[in-house]
């Protein structure tokens, strides 16, 4: 091992020469090299790494960073009518203070003694969640929404005992391959047929596809196209006849003027908490649930960790503990169809913020004029030469597709010319279905203001001559 | 002793639970309103009516500094590393998360960025991610990383996956049907191979704390697949055999993946790559630097060797010399892990951290958090009831050590977790025992990292003296903790299982047990 000449570091307080002799004298060693003694020598690196850096001091470690991040240009600068899974909404200035606070940020499994506040604040995130989906047993997140399905569609398997999984075609091809990629061990997946007109599932294909074979049909609303599924207590009925499980996925800030989704029937529902006051962080924000009904028969599936509020012993005061620990992958280890590990409890934090200052009007108000502004939006731009607004007529919420067939112009060539008006063009979809030509999936939300949605408009009126 | 001990109190604020607080009629933020022309179209319109929401939800009604109030006062109530010495949490690397990092993260052009964005305007995070991939290259010795993974347990499952996939792409898939770990290695490295479709063979630790040679080749067969290891293990020991354990495997045409998710002891000390690894991962929420931020945003960062890019998760970072750029046309790619490229602030901190150190930063965090480890391991054994829980080689532990308080059990019949709720009492973490299985009676595992000072270790280590004091003298103070802490014990076992009792939602709460008084919080 090379030897280090002294090296202080403010975040290592005893690389203190001094401390360091000291503590070294208490081991009776003259060097920290004597305390490697079990790793063989050949295994240890005879060189100094080769690394950027040091940038020591503060600025000069902000000036190196920030001079490459100006190469980036955010949606705070650019006008973004990107969706497609990560979105961008208002997100309130309390969000960012409270998970920013270090008792939350800087902790990590500390239990219901040490670590009360944290376990509340996830226990009202899935309470809240809860009241929104109708449901009374809320998981702890998981990675993301993609996560959330595959783990759900694992649990129907084994609840049903069924090995074929039934999922809406019009999943988002990413999603798709993260959960063939995941189910690949346990289940087969077939993709339900939607109509490319509504964008809506074909339930005559799906009556045909359901069987006893079939442990879940798994849909969302509103779908990676943007259209929701007005017979949706049908399929769930569907799905139910057959003894199949039905899984929705959601758009937890959509449930404020849309129904819960146990309200049309669903066993099982998952989505992502991104939208509920979380950046999107080129897409780091997202934060996925899984949500049913509080049956033993569900809970001993979650692979999740459960954690119940529940008295203290003593009885005076409330806490936290877990339930059914020994069903995780923690315990099971090399017998657990399915693991977790670190996720993102942070986001489930500032979710549980964000919907105790919306509140049900809140929620309510917010579903309403993203509705508006995406209608007012579409209305703008159908009145453009050559561009079909929408290109999907089923009922849409905030996201919708846009074909530019008639322009003679492709997605790409068309997002380009947005760029120079400084606008982020709709998630091009000509290269994942085909058979829809030159379309685009635009995103509008509640931060989109009447100038902005007139702004692209006009980018757009000249963006397809 | 000490004389801070005694006094610490834990913030108790009695916080009621946000629903049961609710105000009808306030609000806490408003939504931007719709100018008129907007206004007046119909939303309701617009929603089927099967799909129409008809009750309202019960979220609580709250005005804007009682929201704050309340979330202060539960940040109040979490003993976040920051706020004590967390040598609790053993293999988990509570290291101190630079402030500068966060400001860093906050900037919009990291925290308000689409994935979608055209690649000329994301040139800096992409280069980032490139810089970053390149040090940990360097760090390891492996040749290409995905930060995909959106945690430690998803990287281990990434690299089963690409396990998996190399032997499939040789046509042996059907033969190369078992992985092999150990029980002292994550239970991920169990759990998620299982998950991807192997069939998983453990090894137990010998008496000195790791698995022997001979063991491995009784396991060892044409059937194995590949290696899935922690090394230094959850103990803190490193198996000095790892390269035998490697070169036995390559000789049977398995693939070896090093779980580094904890590689602090090690940096700049020893790689994958010397050790023959083929794969590895590291959690950058642990050993570099980004804030655990109450269980993730995390980063598994895996690893591979030249001969496996190809089966990296899509899509990967390319840079021609001039333009970064993401690439997703790898056909023989395992596909999707995570949604979009995984956690960018997690990297951006880390590489910050990288930044921050240089190599000689990084030897010296490893150097420090073992010499931190030693100081305090030697320490504790010096306490009575308290011992190393194996018989180990080495005089030497690398960054954690894995005790037992089981002759003051024997003794005294105060118990690991007595004391783990016990220590909360005086503002420390509660400590990680040990991961199933449980190996050795009443394990304590614990890691000083390079962030704690002498006096914080001196610190820890009079609490416990103290409370192996109590233990001898008055058990009962002990087994009756946590004390002074927010909330006694809870029965996670019966009340927070059973169907009938346990909540995890108010609504759960309300139905099965009717509106309580919490009125004494």
């Amino acid at each position: 091992m090379y030897q280090l000449e002294n090296y202080v570091h403010p975040y290592i307080p005893n690389s203190a020469p001094a401390v360091e002799r000291k503590m070294l004298q208490e081991l009776g060693v003259e060097r920290i090299d004597e305390l490697y003694d079990l790793i063989p020598e050949d295994l240890k690196l005879k060189r100094r790494l080769n690394l950027p850096g040091p940038f020591l001091s503060e600025p000069e470690l902000k000036r190196h960073i920030n001079g490459i991040l100006r190469a980036n240009v955010s949606c705070e600068e650019y006008l973004n009518f990107l969706g497609a899974g990560c979105w961008q909404h208002a997100i309130p200035a309390l969000c960012d203070e409270i998970i920013g606070r270090a008792e939350f940020l800087t902790a990590y499994c500390g239990d219901t003694y040490s670590d009360k506040g944290k376990y509340q604040a996830l226990f009202e995130y899935q309470s809240m969640l809860g009241e929104l989906l109708g449901m009374e047993l809320v998981s702890c997140p998981t990675y993301d929404w993609s996560c959330a399905l595959s783990s759900a569609v694992m649990m129907a398997g084994r609840i049903t005992g069924r090995k074929k999984a039934l999922l809406v075609g019009s999943i988002a091809p990413e999603r798709l391959s993260q959960a063939r990629n995941f189910c690949r061990r346990a289940m087969t997946l077939e993709l339900i047929p939607f109509s490319r007109e509504t964008g809506a599932m074909d339930l005559k294909a799906l009556e045909e596809m359901l069987g006893n074979d079939v442990a879940c049909v798994y849909y969302e609303n509103p779908n990676f196209l943007g259209v929701v599924e007005p017979e949706s207590a049908s399929i769930c009925a569907a799905a139910k006849a057959a003894g199949a499980i039905s899984i929705v996925g959601v758009d937890a800030i959509s449930l404020g003027v849309y129904s819960a989704p146990a309200a049309y029937g669903a066993d099982i529902a998952v989505g992502d908490s991104q939208c509920l006051g979380s950046h999107m962080q080129s897409g780091g924000g997202v934060i996925g649930f899984i949500a049913s009904r509080d049956e033993d028969l569900y809970c001993a599936e979650y692979p999740t960790r459960l954690y119940s509020i529940a008295p203290g012993i003593r009885g005076e005061t409330f806490g936290f503990g877990q339930c059914t620990h020994e069903r995780t992958s923690y315990v099971m280890r090399e017998h657990s169809p399915d693991f977790i590990g670190t996720s993102k409890w942070l986001g489930a934090i500032c979710a549980a913020v964000y919907l105790a200052l919306m509140g049900p009007q809140g929620m309510r108000e917010v579903g309403e004029t993203i509705l508006k502004r995406r209608a007012y939006a579409e209305k703008r731009l159908a009145e453009i030469p050559g561009i079909c607004a929408p290109a999907l007529c089923g009922n849409r919420f905030k996201e919708f597709v846009v074909n530019f067939d008639n322009t003679g112009k492709t997605v790409a060539q068309i997002n380009a010319r947005l760029l120079d008006h400084g606008i982020f063009g709709g998630y091009d979809l000509s290269s994942i279905y085909p058979e829809m030509g030159q379309s685009a999936l635009y995103c509008v939300t509640e931060i989109h203001s009447k100038a902005d949605i007139d702004q692209l408009a006009d980018a757009l009126k000249e963006a397809v001559k | 002793m000490n004389t801070r001990i005694k006094e610490f109190q834990p913030a108790k604020w009695n916080e009621p639970i946000l629903m049961t607080m609710t105000s009808p009629g306030e609000r806490g933020i408003l939504v931007p309103n719709a100018e008129a022309e907007i206004d007046a179209i119909s939303a309701e319109a617009q929603i089927p009516a099967g799909l129409r929401r008809t009750d309202i939800p019960a979220l609580p009604e709250l005005s804007q500094p009682q929201v704050y109030r309340h979330f202060l006062h539960l940040s109040q109530e979490t003993m976040g590393q920051a706020v004590t010495p967390d040598i609790s949490e053993g293999t988990c690397t509570m290291k101190y998360s630079p402030l500068i990092n966060e400001q860093i993260c906050a900037d919009p052009r990291v925290a308000d960025m689409h994935p979608y964005q055209p690649v000329s305007t994301m040139q800096g995070t992409l280069k980032l991610m490139w810089e970053l991939e390149e040090c940990l290259k360097e760090i390891s010795g492996m040749d290409a990383f995905t930060f995909q993974p959106g945690g430690g347990s998803q990287a281990i499952y990434t690299n089963a996956c690409i396990i998996r996939a190399f032997h499939e792409a040789n046509g042996n898939a059907d033969k190369k049907t078992e992985i092999i770990t150990t029980a002292c290695s994550h239970p991920a490295d169990a759990a998620a191979p299982n998950t991807c479709g192997f069939k998983v063979i453990q090894l137990f630790p010998e008496e000195n704390g790791y698995p022997s040679v001979e063991a491995l080749r009784a396991v060892v067969s044409d059937r194995t697949a590949g290696l899935m290891i922690t090394n230094p293990e959850d103990t803190g020991l490193y198996n000095p055999h790892m390269k035998e354990f490697v070169d036995i495997i390559h000789s049977v045409g398995g693939l070896c993946a090093y779980d580094q998710a904890n590689a602090n002891g090690i940096l700049g000390v020893a790689r994958a790559k010397e050790a023959g690894f083929d794969l590895c991962h590291f959690n950058l929420h642990k050993t570099f630097g980004s804030p655990h931020g109450s269980n993730g945003p995390a980063c598994g960062a895996s690893g591979v060797r030249e001969g496996l890019k190809q089966f990296l998760p899509v899509p990967v970072v390319t840079f021609d010399g001039k333009t970064y750029g993401l690439n997703y046309d790898l056909p023989q790619s395992i596909g999707k892990i995570r949604s979009f490229w995984g956690n960018v602030p997690v990297m951006i901190r880390s590489y910050a951290w990288i930044a921050a150190m240089g190599a000689d930063g990084l030897r010296k965090t490893a150097e420090i958090s073992v010499l931190n480890n030693n100081y305090m391991t030697k320490k504790m054994c010096q306490i009575k009831g308290f011992a190393l829980a194996y018989k180990t080689d080495s005089p030497w532990h690398l960054e954690q050590t894995r005790f037992t308080c089981e002759e003051l059990f024997q003794a005294t019949g105060v118990t690991g977790s007595d004391i783990r709720r016990r220590i909360s009492d005086y503002g420390l973490q509660s400590y990680h025992e040990s991961h199933y299985p449980v190996l050795v009676p009443n394990p304590i595992t614990l890691e000083p990292t390079e962030t704690y000072s002498k006096a914080d270790i001196d610190y820890y280590i009079d609490v416990f003296r103290e409370i192996s004091e109590d233990a001898y003298q008055h058990p009962a103070v002990i087994k009756d903790a946590p004390e002074r802490c927010l909330v006694s014990e809870v029965d996670e076992h019966g009340w927070c299982s059973d169907e009938a009792t346990r909540a995890m939602t108010w609504r759960a709460f309300v139905r099965k047990h009717g509106l309580p008084d919490f009125s004494n919080g």
